[in-house]
């Protein structure tokens, strides 16, 4: 069998299809520019529940149910579930699993989980040990807020640089060849990269080189050009971060020009008072489920590569001064032909 | 992969270069105009408790209750987090702000309990200031008394 992986690069010989796309949005990014394109809008915070780990768990469970509903997927045809989120033990994931009830992998690669979880779903599809598989991945303003930073109430003043970790959950259904409108085709698996930053009230700037890395390693191992893809979309680098990236990008020689855009920057606009833009797994995993891929689907973009980056430092870590790594994964969708 | 010092180095200053500037002129005006009007409300009090007759000392002690009583109302409605954000330090240095800094994760940790979330939490934020204070506190009285003498209280 002729080898499938170059460098950090999987390619899929027979690229699985996503079947269907589910996005569960909080009130926040339902009032954002995207909010068309989401599948639900919650209209407040707590979704009923009586704490905001039970909201974010109840936000996947929803995204799950009517992604199955909408792909046609039935519980017992599903054969694996990916997900992952932002909270100590991912436990969003993992309670949602339980009710779930399908044979589950937690996965923790912060705002990147998404794209993890559509690179190992797509390989578990390819190699021929699922036929279905649902990745998703979510997170919850408050729950992040008061894990990683403070209470919600509290009067803080929040720096330039500070990213607003979104209230979304993402699902995407992958299926056999041939059964959607869309194809994983290639997934770049990225390195951890250190860069030395330490302000946790910065994320972007600390993700951007391993972006950067990431995206230099798909275009060496596929030999493809920027030109291959309508947009290249990174995670949530936001406006501090993205910049950086590009610049990083240029001086290896890789100019995505225009073609290089940002969930975090899309999620939210300059009215809504979130600084850099927005963050968190589900940022990207229901910019995806929503604007990306319906504009696959209906024809509007061709193919994209979508980068998802994140911050891989917990409190314990910056507290005790160490720096914050930084990881991407990049996923290569395009219309089925 | 950890950085090598050249790379990092260069990656700061890269940084530094596009990084964004804190609107400054605008927070110091918000600070300034927010912390003055909280102090001029505590005045407003202490005023009148004086005019109730009381000594200066002891007038100064309701005056605060109250003005706690009100930083915490206020985080209790949603406001006070909302003041914060655009005032910074002009809303965290009264003592309203030592209310906020209580009430917030009393009400954001009630979730885990009266015990291990509330009590055990309540000065997360406060805590640490409290501690430090009274250490810099020690210090300094007893370098006082030790320059000055001991004096009466």
């Amino acid at each position: 069998m002729a080898t499938r992986k170059n460098g950090q690069t999987m390619r899929f010989a027979s690229p699985p299809s996503i079947l269907a796309t589910v996005s569960v949005v909080g009130p926040r990014e339902g009032q954002g520019p995207m909010s068309g394109w989401f599948d639900v809008v919650k209209p407040d915070r707590l979704l009923g529940q009586k704490s905001w780990e039970k909201a974010e768990c109840k936000m996947v469970e929803e995204a799950v149910e009517l992604l199955m509903t909408k792909s046609g997927v039935r519980r017992s045809e599903l054969d694996f579930l990916l997900a992952g989120d932002l909270l100590n033990q991912i436990i969003s994931a993992s309670f949602a699993a339980r009710t779930i009830d399908v044979p589950y992998f937690g996965l923790y690669g912060a705002c990147s989980t998404i794209a993890e979880a559509l690179a190992l779903g797509s390989a578990l599809i390819d190699g021929g040990f699922a036929t279905n598989v649902c990745a998703v991945s979510s997170s919850h303003h408050d729950t992040a807020e008061r894990q990683y930073r403070f209470p919600t109430e509290f009067g803080t003043q929040r720096p330039p640089t500070a990213q607003w970790t979104a209230t979304a959950a993402g699902a995407v259904m992958l299926g056999p060849r041939g059964k959607g409108k869309l194809e994983v085709t290639h997934a770049t698996i990225g390195r951890v990269v250190d860069n030395g930053m330490k302000d946790p009230f910065d994320m972007g700037t600390a993700m951007a080189p391993a972006a950067a890395d990431t995206i230099a390693a798909h275009f060496r191992d596929t030999g493809r050009d920027p030109d291959a893809y309508d947009f290249v979309v990174t995670g949530d680098l936001g406006a501090v971060g993205q910049p950086l990236a590009d610049e990083l990008l240029k001086k290896q020689g890789v100019n995505l020009e225009d073609r290089f855009i940002d969930c975090g920057k899309m999620i939210y606009d300059e009215t809504q008072d979130a600084h850099a833009g927005g963050s968190g797994c589900g940022c990207s995993a229901s910019v995806f489920a929503g604007y990306l891929a319906k504009n696959l689907e209906q024809g509007k973009f061709e193919r994209i590569l979508l980068v998802c980056t994140g911050a891989l430092h917990s409190v314990t870590t910056y507290q005790q001064g160490e720096s914050i790594p930084g990881i991407a994964h990049a996923v290569s969708v395009e219309r089925s032909g | 992969m950890k950085a090598d010092k050249p790379t990092t180095e260069a990656y700061q200053r890269l940084v530094k270069r596009k990084a964004p500037r804190p609107p400054l002129l605008r927070n110091v005006i918000w600070a300034f105009t927010v912390g003055g009007a909280i102090c001029a409300v505590g005045q407003v009090f202490l005023g009148f408790f004086l005019l109730r007759g009381m000594p200066l000392r002891e007038a100064t002690v309701p005056a605060a209750a109250v003005m706690v009583g009100l930083g915490a109302f206020l985080t209790g409605l949603g406001v006070y987090d909302e003041i914060g954000k655009r005032a910074g330090m002009g809303a965290a240095l009264p003592i309203t702000g030592f209310a906020n800094s209580i009430t917030s994760p009393a009400m954001e940790f009630r979730s885990e309990g009266l015990v291990l979330g509330v009590g055990a939490r309540l000065f997360t934020i406060a805590g640490p200031v409290i501690v430090w204070a009274l250490a810099v506190a020690l210090v300094v009285a007893a370098v006082k008394t030790l320059v000055a003498g001991p004096t009466g209280g």
